[in-house]
């Protein structure tokens, strides 16, 4: 699967927004999702079909409903692309610092 | 939404056999699990265990559905942090479905209560075990390591 549908979709404030809410509350409906936002319910499923056909939201049937899940799956391949296999090492020695001198010792 | 639930979806340009060996073999796991190693016989009704090299059991439960290469489910109690582990069982469903050039791999974890840790706390290592499934898989090397 490209990445390109990934950025496209993520390109828009609109669909960042409903993945954030989505990510703050997983599993909502249309009209849940539409709450909130100025737009029209037309709108609203527009912007959700592009972020399902990014794979970045999957959602579910449940009776009559439709359930919408965030899928964090593609955001980590780009972040495992860009950031992971580059930065792991010097990563994990920052966050180490910044534990040690923060004085946490939780993960 | 009263339960907890998180669905993870990639697209894995392999066939079903191919990820199914890969969700089920030992060898397999323990290299894009981040070294953890998984014990059953994944007949439905068996047990299974999760654990790390040294002994130490992360997650266990029993195998309630298994049809090679389509379907996976596990019953899932987490063993190492209490506050998770008080949550008590937890499912997990492993769908596999060809699509074009791909398999599509669904993983849909639920717990039957709401605002469920355990539910968060794998809702952060799934996309990596994935990626690094896919990763395997297409190319032949994991991407990270460790977590």
């Amino acid at each position: 699967m490209s990445m390109d549908p990934i950025f496209r979709a993520l390109a828009d404030p609109v669909r960042r927004r409903l993945l954030d809410r989505l990510f703050a509350r997983n599993g909502q409906t249309l009209g849940e999702l539409c709450e909130g936002e100025a737009m029209t319910r037309q709108a609203v499923t527009k912007h959700l079909a592009i972020l399902e056909a990014a794979n970045l939201v999957v959602s579910q049937k449940r009776g009559r409903e439709k359930l919408h899940f965030i899928n964090p799956v593609p955001i980590n391949e780009i972040a495992e692309r860009w950031i992971g296999k580059f930065e792991a090492p010097r990563l994990a020695a920052l966050a180490q610092l910044k534990r040690k001198l923060e004085g946490d010792d939780h993960e | 939404m009263s339960e907890s639930k998180f669905i993870y979806v990639t697209y894995i340009r392999t066939t079903p056999e191919k990820l199914w060996a890969a969700l089920t073999q030992e060898e397999f796991i323990k290299q894009y699990w981040f070294g953890v190693a998984f014990d059953t016989d994944w007949k439905p009704g068996s047990p299974w265990r999760m654990h790390y090299a040294d002994g130490q059991v992360t997650d266990e439960g029993e195998v309630a559905q298994c049809e090679p290469p389509r379907r996976l489910a596990l019953r899932w109690r987490h063993k190492m942090r209490p506050q998770l582990a008080e949550e008590g069982e937890a499912f997990c469903l492993i769908e596999l479905e060809p699509h074009q050039d791909t398999v599509k791999l669904t993983v849909t974890h639920t717990m039957p209560q709401p605002d469920s840790k355990l539910i968060q706390a794998v809702s952060g290592g799934w996309p990596s075990i994935l990626s690094n499934l896919k990763s395997l898989l297409e190319t032949g090397k994991v991407i990270l390591t460790r977590m």
